[in-house]
C-alpha cells in the first residue's frame, strides 16, 4: 500500500515536470513574443516609443535568450517561490494571481459541492424509479442541461435578472465591497453572490453526473447481491443506499481528480461573461498578450491541480474499493 | 391428519406474470405444493420454467414488471398458546413491515450465483452482521460473535479472520458457504436454496449438499431446493415437484417420482441422466425441441409439442390438471386421466 502510494508520488512529480516543459514550449509556439504583441498594441494607439525601449524590454525579460535558457531561468525561480514577473501587469506573477486563485477555488468547490448535492440524489431517484414520470422529467431537464452552453445560460439569467428583478448578477461581490479589504460583511456578500455562478458553471456537469449515476446504479440494481439483501428483509431504501449506491459511487472517485481543472478551464467563457474575478479570464488575457510567465504559471497550476487531483482520487479509490486495495480487479 | 404432517408452507395455485411491453409472460402458471419442516422439497425443471420466480414469489420480491396475479401462499406459524395459525403471505404488501419481518427471519434465500450474490465492497462479516441485526435484537458485538459462530458452523476455516474478508478473497465454495451462513443468521424455518451448487465444481457441490443436509438435521428446518439437476434431487429431496413452463406436471415422494415416473416430461428428464451402465460414447437421449418462447405458449398441455406420447386432438386442445395416480403422487397428463366431459 505504501509502495503503491510512493510509486504514484514519483510518477506525479515526473508528470508535473513534463507539464512545465510542455506549457512553456506551447506558449512560445505562436510567432513573436510579448514585446511584439506589446508593440502592436502601442502602434495601434499610435504611441511613439523608440526601438531601444523594446530591445531593453527584451533584455530585461531575457526574451533574447534561447528557449531552454529561459526555461531554466524560470524554473530556478519557481523553486525559490518566484514565478517570474507578469510583463502585462508589470507585477510579480504571484501578486497578480493572488486573490483570484482563492476566488477560483471557492467558486470551483462551490460548483462541485452543488453538482454532487443535486446530481447524486436525482441520479439515485432516476435509477430506482426508472421510467417513472419523475425519471422522464429529470432526463429531459438533464439533456437540456447538457445541450445548452453555459455561457448562453449565464447571458440569459443575467438578462432576466436585470429586467425582472433589477439586480446585477455578475461578479462575486456587490460594488460597495469590490475593493474593500476582507471582513465578515464581505464574506457574507460573497456567499450571497456565489450560488448562481456556481449553478451555471456546474450545470452541464450536474446533468452529466445524473446520467452517469443513473446508468451505474441501474447496472448495480440488477446484481444478485441486491436480491440477497432484499431476501434478508432489508427495507428497500436502506438496502439501495447500503449496497448498490455504494458500489455505483466507485467510478466517481476516479473522476474527482479531473473535476478541479475541468471546472477551472471550462468556466473561462462563463467567467468572462459574468465578470468573475477568477483565473479563467486572466489566463485568456495572458495568452492573448503572450505574457508567458503569467500564462505559464497558470497552466502549470492547472497541471498541478490535475496531477494532485488524480493522485488524491487514486488514494480515495484505494480507500473505498477493497478490490483495488488488495490489488485485484474482478 | 396429524399436526406434524401439516405443511409449514403451502403454495396454492400460484400465478406470477411479467407484464412486459412485448406481452404477458406467465412465469408461474398455477403451481401448488407443500413444504414440510425437516424435509427437503426439490423443485426441478429446465431453465426458464419458473423455478426461481416461484422462490421470489414466496419471498414477495418478484422484480417489476412482474407480480403475483393469483393464488395463495400460506405460512404456518409456530403454535402460540396452543393455537397454530396460518398467515397468507400473498395478502401482505411486498414491502410491508410484516412481510419484511418474515423475509430473512422465517424464510431465507440462498441465491444461485455465489460469485455475485454478496456485495463486492463489504466484508463477509459486515453483511452477516447487518442481516442478523435486522431481525434480532443484538448489539454489534453480539452479532459479530454470531457471525463467527455461523461461519464456523458452515465450515469456513479460521472464521475469526474470514469475517474481515471480502467476497473476492474467497473461493466459490467458501463464498457459497458464507451465503448460507448469511441465510442462517436469523434461524429461518424455511431455507430456499436456488441452484446452490450450479456454479461450483463437483467436489464442492457434494460438500455444499452435505452441509445443507447436516444443517437440516441439526435445526430441523424445511429446505426448498431448486435445481435442474436430477442427481441433486435424488440425493437431497424427500418430495419432488417437476415444473414445466410455470406449471407443476408431476409431484410426489422422491422414490415414487424416480421409480414410477408417470409424466412423459419427467420420464424424458430421467432418461437424459447418464447411467453407469450405459454404453460409452453413445449420445444421451434428449428431449426434442426447446422450451417454447414464453410469449407463444402452446395451447393445451404446454409440453405437447415435445411430447413423445402426445394424443392428437386432446393434448393440443385441453389443459390437463393435476390428478392423483397413487399415494401422494400427482400427475397432470391425459394419459392417466380422461379429458373432462364438460369440455370435450
Amino acid at each position: 500500500m505504501l509502495a503503491y502510494a510512493a510509486r504514484r508520488l514519483v510518477l506525479a512529480i515526473f508528470t508535473l515536470w513534463t507539464v512545465t516543459v510542455l506549457s512553456f514550449v506551447i506558449i512560445q509556439l505562436p510567432p513573436g513574443d510579448f514585446v511584439d504583441a506589446y508593440m502592436a498594441q502601442l502602434s495601434a494607439t499610435q504611441s511613439n516609443v523608440s526601438e531601444q525601449h523594446f530591445e531593453s524590454l527584451r533584455r530585461q525579460y531575457a526574451l533574447d535568450r534561447p528557449m531552454h535558457e529561459q526555461y531554466l531561468k524560470w524554473m530556478s525561480g519557481v523553486f525559490r517561490g518566484d514565478f517570474g514577473t507578469s510583463m502585462m501587469w508589470r507585477k510579480s506573477v504571484l501578486d497578480v494571481i493572488g486573490d483570484r486563485l482563492a476566488m477560483t477555488m471557492v467558486l470551483s468547490l462551490g460548483a462541485i459541492v452543488l453538482t454532487w448535492a443535486i446530481a447524486l440524489p436525482i441520479g439515485i431517484y432516476s435509477a430506482v424509479r426508472q421510467y417513472s414520470i419523475g425519471d422522464y422529467v429529470f432526463t429531459f431537464i438533464g439533456f437540456i442541461g447538457l445541450g445548452v452552453p453555459s455561457f448562453l445560460l449565464a447571458l440569459t439569467l443575467m438578462y432576466f435578472g436585470f429586467t425582472l428583478f433589477d439586480s446585477d448578477i455578475g461578479g462575486l461581490f456587490s460594488p460597495e465591497y469590490q475593493l474593500e479589504p476582507w471582513s465578515w460583511g464581505k464574506v457574507k456578500d460573497l456567499l450571497y453572490h456565489l450560488p448562481l455562478p456556481a449553478i451555471i458553471i456546474g450545470l452541464s456537469g450536474t446533468a452529466e453526473l445524473i446520467r452517469v449515476m443513473r446508468a451505474n446504479l441501474l447496472d448495480e440494481l440488477r446484481k444478485p447481491y441486491v436480491i440477497t439483501a432484499r431476501a434478508a428483509g432489508m427495507s428497500e431504501r436502506s438496502l439501495v443506499l447500503k449496497y448498490p449506491v455504494r458500489v455505483a459511487l466507485n467510478p466517481f472517485a476516479s473522476t474527482v481528480g479531473y473535476l478541479l481543472p475541468y471546472i477551472l478551464s471550462g468556466s473561462v467563457i462563463v467567467s468572462v461573461v459574468l465578470s468573475l474575478p477568477t483565473l479563467g479570464p486572466l489566463l485568456l488575457g495572458s495568452l492573448i498578450a503572450q505574457d508567458m510567465f503569467l500564462a505559464g504559471t497558470i497552466v502549470m497550476m492547472l497541471g498541478a491541480l490535475t496531477v494532485i487531483g488524480t493522485f488524491l482520487s487514486d488514494l480515495l479509490l484505494m480507500w473505498i474499493d477493497p478490490r483495488i486495495r488488495f490489488g485485484m480487479v474482478q | 391428519m396429524q399436526d406434524d404432517r401439516q405443511p409449514i408452507l403451502s403454495v396454492r395455485n400460484l400465478k406470477t406474470s411479467f407484464f412486459t411491453d412485448e406481452g404477458i409472460v406467465r412465469a408461474v402458471d398455477g403451481a401448488s405444493f407443500d413444504v414440510h419442516l425437516g424435509q427437503t422439497l426439490g423443485i426441478v425443471g429446465e431453465s426458464g420454467c419458473g423455478k426461481s420466480v416461484t422462490a421470489l414469489s414466496i419471498l414477495g420480491i418478484v422484480p417489476r414488471p412482474g407480480r403475483i396475479v393469483e393464488g395463495e401462499i400460506l405460512l404456518r406459524r409456530e403454535p402460540e398458546d396452543g393455537q397454530a395459525h396460518e398467515i397468507a403471505l400473498t395478502s401482505l404488501g411486498d414491502s410491508s413491515r410484516e412481510m419484511r419481518s418474515i423475509r430473512g427471519a422465517e424464510i431465507a434465500l440462498v441465491f444461485q450465483e455465489p460469485m455475485t450474490s454478496l456485495s463486492p465492497v463489504h466484508t463477509i462479516g459486515n453483511q452477516i452482521i447487518g442481516a442478523a441485526r435486522l431481525h434480532r435484537n443484538l448489539t454489534r458485538r453480539e452479532a459479530g460473535e454470531l457471525a463467527v459462530e455461523l461461519l464456523s458452523l458452515v465450515g469456513i476455516p479460521r472464521a475469526e479472520a474470514a469475517i474481515d474478508a471480502y467476497p473476492f478473497q474467497l473461493s466459490g465454495g467458501l463464498r457459497q458457504r458464507a451465503l448460507i451462513a448469511l441465510a442462517l443468521s436469523c434461524e429461518p424455518r424455511i431455507l430456499i436454496a436456488d441452484e446452490p451448487t450450479t456454479a461450483l465444481d463437483v467436489t464442492t457441490q457434494a460438500q455444499i449438499l452435505d452441509l445443507l443436509r447436516s444443517l437440516q438435521e441439526q435445526n430441523g428446518m424445511a429446505i426448498m431446493l431448486i435445481t435442474h439437476d436430477m442427481g441433486v434431487i435424488a440425493e437431497m429431496a424427500d418430495q419432488v415437484v417437476v415444473m414445466y413452463l410455470g406449471r407443476v406436471v408431476e409431484e410426489g415422494p422422491v422414490e415414487t417420482v424416480f421409480g414410477e415416473s408417470k409424466h412423459p416430461y419427467t420420464q424424458s428428464l430421467l432418461r437424459s441422466i447418464p447411467s453407469i451402465h450405459s454404453t460409452p460414447k453413445v449420445q444421451l437421449p434428449t428431449i426434442t425441441g426447446t422450451i417454447p418462447h414464453p410469449y407463444n405458449r402452446p395451447a393445451g398441455c404446454p409440453f405437447h409439442p415435445r411430447c413423445p406420447d402426445v394424443i392428437p386432438g386432446v393434448c393440443d386442445k385441453h389443459e390437463p390438471e393435476l390428478h392423483s395416480v397413487g399415494d401422494e403422487h400427482l400427475v397432470s397428463c391425459f394419459l392417466y386421466h380422461p379429458v373432462p366431459e364438460t369440455i370435450s
